[in-house]
């Protein structure tokens, strides 16, 4: 049997071509941005305009580190903020969501009903709409001008949950069953059986994750600018204006080649974790 | 009556005695309830609280400086009556999400399609062109392409080909802000919904195309309406939720863009009335009543569009 079926090789050259002119079109800003970052200034304010730079040079990088070294709060302090903001958060997200997705997808207990219900319902809003209570709980807390205002509520994010919790219910309940008859207890269980085979949910997990925290910019919670995340100090630097473009345009570029790499890394992985992902009405 | 009595004592005994069974199962599972203790409290804290608390507030005035006092539903009331840009903002709102969450949608399943025929090699590098978007925040680039002087890319473009011969304000006129900002968020709504659906057309059995066949589905429209989207409906109903959720909160990609507030507010947005509300005018119980509306707004779409979608393929 034919391996493909109801094709026409001119539909699959159409398909094929179409794609790779859209390709080109998704990732064109971004290598404008690379571009841009190893221009020197007068290729910057050019007509016209071109993509790539003609001398390549990085004194935007070198700059970008002098100017920041001499800023009243130093650039290396932006980059710890969202550093740390970020891998905290990440981790003790995907510690509380393997916690909590291990008895929901495992065991049968009173309440496992209403709480996947509710985290299935809390995929349908997200956080930007509910930013003023948000704000308001935070502010009773205690927690606005600490980077917890930031790490915390990513520890109970609903779409990490859900994926998780999807991704366990996958593993054959034998292997379960067989480990509780040989007398382990259910730390054990979720310690040495569940934990080892949800590696691509944990990735998963961990890109959505870094995704979300890398980019924030934290203006509202966070007043003191020493506690001020990179993004940040990217609007400041551009809003001066088109003297530092250049260096407006390194930052850029340091800012989407830390999600795009952890992508590339581990997206196979992710493919895997998202094929769970689907919802049962 | 009597009867009805006896009836109750007994749905009473009923009752207290599935009470004690799910207290049992409790105790029997209480371990399990600690393993769940630190995600929940956060989640309710985070998540739930906010809903709870922005429905009192809703029905409040409240500025911070005075304790909050009961005003029933004047916010709601003044939202539709007496604001008139609270009217365009709405407008905006729907407008945006009717384009963007949809368009989004069903760019994400187009694109996810075509990929899906590609040798493995290529699918996994057309993967990261595709997803690359959503995951860089490029809107700093965005506006030095869309720039208002002849050094923007596209104005470069535009001038240096003799299409147009004086230098557009893309972000300024008020006929280019809204699609200039329409089309970068297309372009970076290939997220969470793309990937679901990469991944849930690689799982599609191929045997069945085989069957379908030999049953008389002639082409790919037919193959992909009858065998593929049937098959991956629960991937169908998980990426409509995301870009659901993604459509209707588009308020700070717009800032980002054209700045706030937009020329004309063309494009204000609910986010932006909300935060102007919170920020500026200190009056929270209103801007309070705009996020129910909003929270409201998402939750009730995604319920009628899960509806609709559980009919793909019949």
């Amino acid at each position: 049997m034919a391996k493909k079926l109801s094709r026409s090789g001119a539909g699959n050259f159409l398909g094929i071509a179409f794609l790779c002119v859209i390709a080109v079109l998704m990732v064109l800003p971004m290598v404008y941005a690379v571009g841009n970052s190893f221009k020197p200034m007068d290729e910057l304010f050019k007509f016209p305009p071109t993509i790539l730079p003609r001398r390549w040079v990085t004194t935007n990088y070198t700059d970008l580190f002098v100017l920041m070294g001499n800023s009243w709060v130093p650039f290396s302090r932006y980059f710890f903020n969202t550093i740390f903001i970020t891998s905290v958060g990440t981790f003790g997200q995907i510690v509380c969501c393997s916690l909590c997705a291990y008895p929901l997808a495992m065991y049968n207990f009173p309440g496992r009903k209403m709480i996947s219900g509710m985290i299935v319902t809390a995929l349908m809003f997200n956080g930007t709409v509910l930013w003023l209570p948000l704000f308001m709980i935070k502010a009773g807390l205690g927690m606005i001008d600490t980077y917890w205002a930031i790490i915390i509520p990513t520890f109970g994010s609903s779409m990490g949950m859900y994926l998780m919790q999807q991704f366990m219910s996958q593993i054959p309940k034998s292997l379960v069953e067989a480990a509780r008859i040989d007398g382990a207890g259910s730390f054990k269980i979720f310690w040495t059986i569940v934990l080892p085979q949800v590696k691509s949910a944990w990735l998963t997990l961990m890109i959505f994750s870094v995704q979300g925290l890398w980019n924030t910019g934290a203006s509202v919670f966070i007043q003191s600018e020493s506690l001020k995340t990179l993004p940040y100090a990217l609007s400041q630097i551009v809003s001066t204006g088109i003297a530092r473009q250049g260096v407006a345009n390194a930052i850029s570029v340091i800012m989407m080649a830390v999600p795009i790499t952890t992508f590339i890394i581990s997206q196979s992985n992710i493919i895997e974790t998202m094929a769970t992902s689907g919802m049962k009405d | 009556m009597a009867v009805s009595k006896e009836a109750k004592a007994k749905n009473k005994a009923f009752f207290s005695d599935w009470l004690k069974y799910q207290f049992k199962e409790m105790r029997k599972n209480g371990g399990l309830y600690l393993f769940m203790l630190p995600y929940l409290l956060i989640f309710v804290t985070f998540t739930v609280l906010p809903v709870i608390v922005a429905i009192y507030f809703s029905f409040t005035y409240f500025n911070v400086l005075e304790p909050p006092q009961w005003t029933g539903f004047e916010n709601y009331i003044r939202l539709f009556t007496a604001d008139d840009l609270f009217m365009t903002a709405f407008k905006n709102t729907m407008f945006f999400a009717v384009i963007i969450g949809p368009g989004g949608y069903l760019l994400s399943l187009f694109f996810a399609w075509l990929i899906n025929e590609l040798s493995r090699r290529a699918r996994v590098i057309m993967t990261i062109f595709y997803y690359a978007p959503s995951l860089a925040s490029a809107l700093p680039i965005w506006k030095i392409i869309f720039s208002s002087d002849q050094y923007g890319l596209l104005n470069g473009f535009l001038m240096n080909t003799g299409i147009t011969y004086t230098n557009i304000k893309w972000l300024e006129d008020v006929n280019y802000i809204v699609p200039c900002c329409l089309f970068v968020i297309l372009w970076g709504s290939l997220g969470t919904s793309f990937l679901t659906f990469i991944a849930g057309l690689q799982n599609v059995d191929r045997t069945l195309y085989e069957a379908g066949a030999i049953d008389g589905v002639k082409n790919r429209w037919q193959e992909l309406w009858y065998i593929t989207l049937p098959y991956m409906k629960p991937q169908l109903m998980f990426g409509a939720v995301m870009s659901i959720t993604g459509a209707f909160s588009v308020g700070g990609a717009i800032t980002n863009l054209v700045g706030y507030p937009s020329q004309d507010y063309v494009a204000h947005t609910l986010i932006h009335h909300m935060e102007d509300y919170a920020n500026q005018r200190m009056e929270l119980g209103y801007a309070c009543a705009i996020t129910v509306l909003l929270f409201l707004l998402q939750l009730v779409t995604n319920k009628i569009i899960k509806r609709l979608l559980s009919k793909v393929g019949e």
